[in-house]
């Protein structure tokens, strides 16, 4: 169980949200659901640990957890609007030092066929600078679903993406879950049959 | 140490796919110290006197071109982020991107630095000890400066900042770096010039990562 109690953001003088709590289980997605600047951003980079909590405490099967250490940092996938490539490197190694500096050891048929699920494996050789920013954006969550961390924390991740993709991601985070993953993801507009959080009522 | 040789192979592959920007901060140093040598009443004396301290300068300033983009690149497409989840530790990440970009931006520098001090008549003992202390000065110019990159960055006006705060770090190392080579110059000795030299490049190397890794995680907040 990952748990959040009480967690709140101020910026500057304005509350963004306070006593914030809420908990997933295994094999569940939560949708972070508000208008634009209620701070759902702020609320996942609390929990990845790049800002610090302003309030609360984290916990994950009941312990209480540091943010910032690297054993935590090691459940997270972090999935933003950049795809963390290098435009001088190829596709082909772009992903594969990102999955190694993950500390995931995955070799090139594992990553050919998530990339094919992703219909970027032709693009295996192209320097990563020619990619469109919808295929940015499929490169960035094929190498998230090689990741193999258990909880998942997408911002916005439907941005830039086609309707297949948008599709094929809806595979990826239902997969994610089956397999006893969490899922964590902000969007902007409503979405059908998933547990939501509206951060408002927290506001 | 199998993650951070990683990340030391993909920082040397962008410096090999871009070499433009690693070779800028060695074209800086060598433009510089020419202007200087023309700009110089060509009396050997002169050149002479002047020589190890105008060099000593030259590569200060070209050091901060080194570190002005250290993390800068990784900042702006979400591969610092990336890094901060990574199970190799922040200091590690910062101390293996300072070494790679000394080896490909610094390094150059320290080898061609003979050739520009024959520019100012130095003796051959001088030119063959300038390298040596600038390859110390340098690398402890590189960590130090990490950290002013981590401070600065994502600053409107950040590389100005950057100056500001590095500028005044890095006189010790100016003086000693400088003292050495005009020590072997005139013959009065510069093992004391060397071994403080020595001392300040890895007290840098050893403390700077940690600091720079705190401003890091500042930055990504």
């Amino acid at each position: 169980m990952f748990e959040t109690l009480d967690l709140g953001c101020c910026k500057g003088r304005r509350t963004l949200f306070s006593g914030l709590g809420f908990s997933l289980a295994a094999g569940e997605v939560l949708h972070l659901s508000g208008s634009n600047g209620c701070g759902k951003t702020s609320l996942l980079r609390q929990i990845a640990g790049f800002a610090p909590l302003q309030s609360g405490q984290l916990r994950w099967q009941g312990q209480t957890v540091d943010a910032r250490s690297l054993s935590w940092r090691a459940r997270l996938a972090w999935c933003t609007h950049q795809p963390a490539l290098k435009d001088e490197l190829s596709v082909g190694e772009n992903i594969r030092t990102s999955l190694r500096l993950a500390g995931v050891e995955a070799d090139d048929e594992a990553i050919q066929a998530a990339l094919a699920q992703w219909q970027v494996a032709a693009q295996w050789p192209l320097a990563a600078r020619l990619l469109s920013q919808g295929q940015r954006r499929r490169l960035a969550l094929a190498t998230l679903s090689l990741l193999s961390r258990p909880l998942w924390l997408l911002d916005e991740p439907f941005n830039a993406l086609d309707d297949a993709a948008c599709r094929q991601l809806w595979q990826a985070i239902h997969q994610h879950a089956a397999a006893g993953g969490r899922v964590l993801f902000t969007h902007h507009a409503a979405v059908a049959g998933v547990r939501v959080l509206a951060l408002e009522d927290f506001a | 140490m199998d993650l951070a040789l990683v990340l030391f192979k993909r920082e040397c592959a962008l410096v090999l796919r871009k070499p433009g920007d690693a070779l800028s901060a060695v074209f800086f140093f060598v433009l510089c110290t020419t202007l200087f040598a023309l700009s110089i009443n060509p009396e050997p004396q002169l050149l002479r006197a002047l020589g190890p301290g105008a060099l000593w300068v030259c590569a200060l300033l070209a050091s901060l071109m080194v570190v002005g983009e250290l993390f800068e690149s990784d900042w702006r497409d979400g591969t610092l982020e990336q890094l901060l989840l990574s199970p190799l530790p922040l200091p590690a990440t910062v101390a293996t991107k300072a070494l790679a970009r000394w080896l490909g931006s610094a390094l150059p520098l320290v080898l061609v630095s003979p050739l520009l001090g024959l520019q100012f008549e130095l003796s051959g003992s001088a030119l063959l000890l300038l390298p040596f202390t600038l390859a110390l000065g340098t690398l402890a110019l590189v960590f130090v400066g990490s950290i002013g990159a981590a401070l600065t960055l994502g600053l409107r006006s950040g590389s100005m900042l950057l100056s500001l705060l590095l500028l005044p770090l890095y006189i010790p190392v100016l003086i000693f770096g400088a003292l050495a080579v005009a020590g072997a110059q005139n013959g009065s000795g510069f093992e004391a010039e060397l071994s403080i030299l020595a001392a300040l490049c890895l007290l840098s190397v050893f403390f700077a990562p940690f600091a720079s890794a705190a401003c890091l995680e500042l930055a990504c907040e």
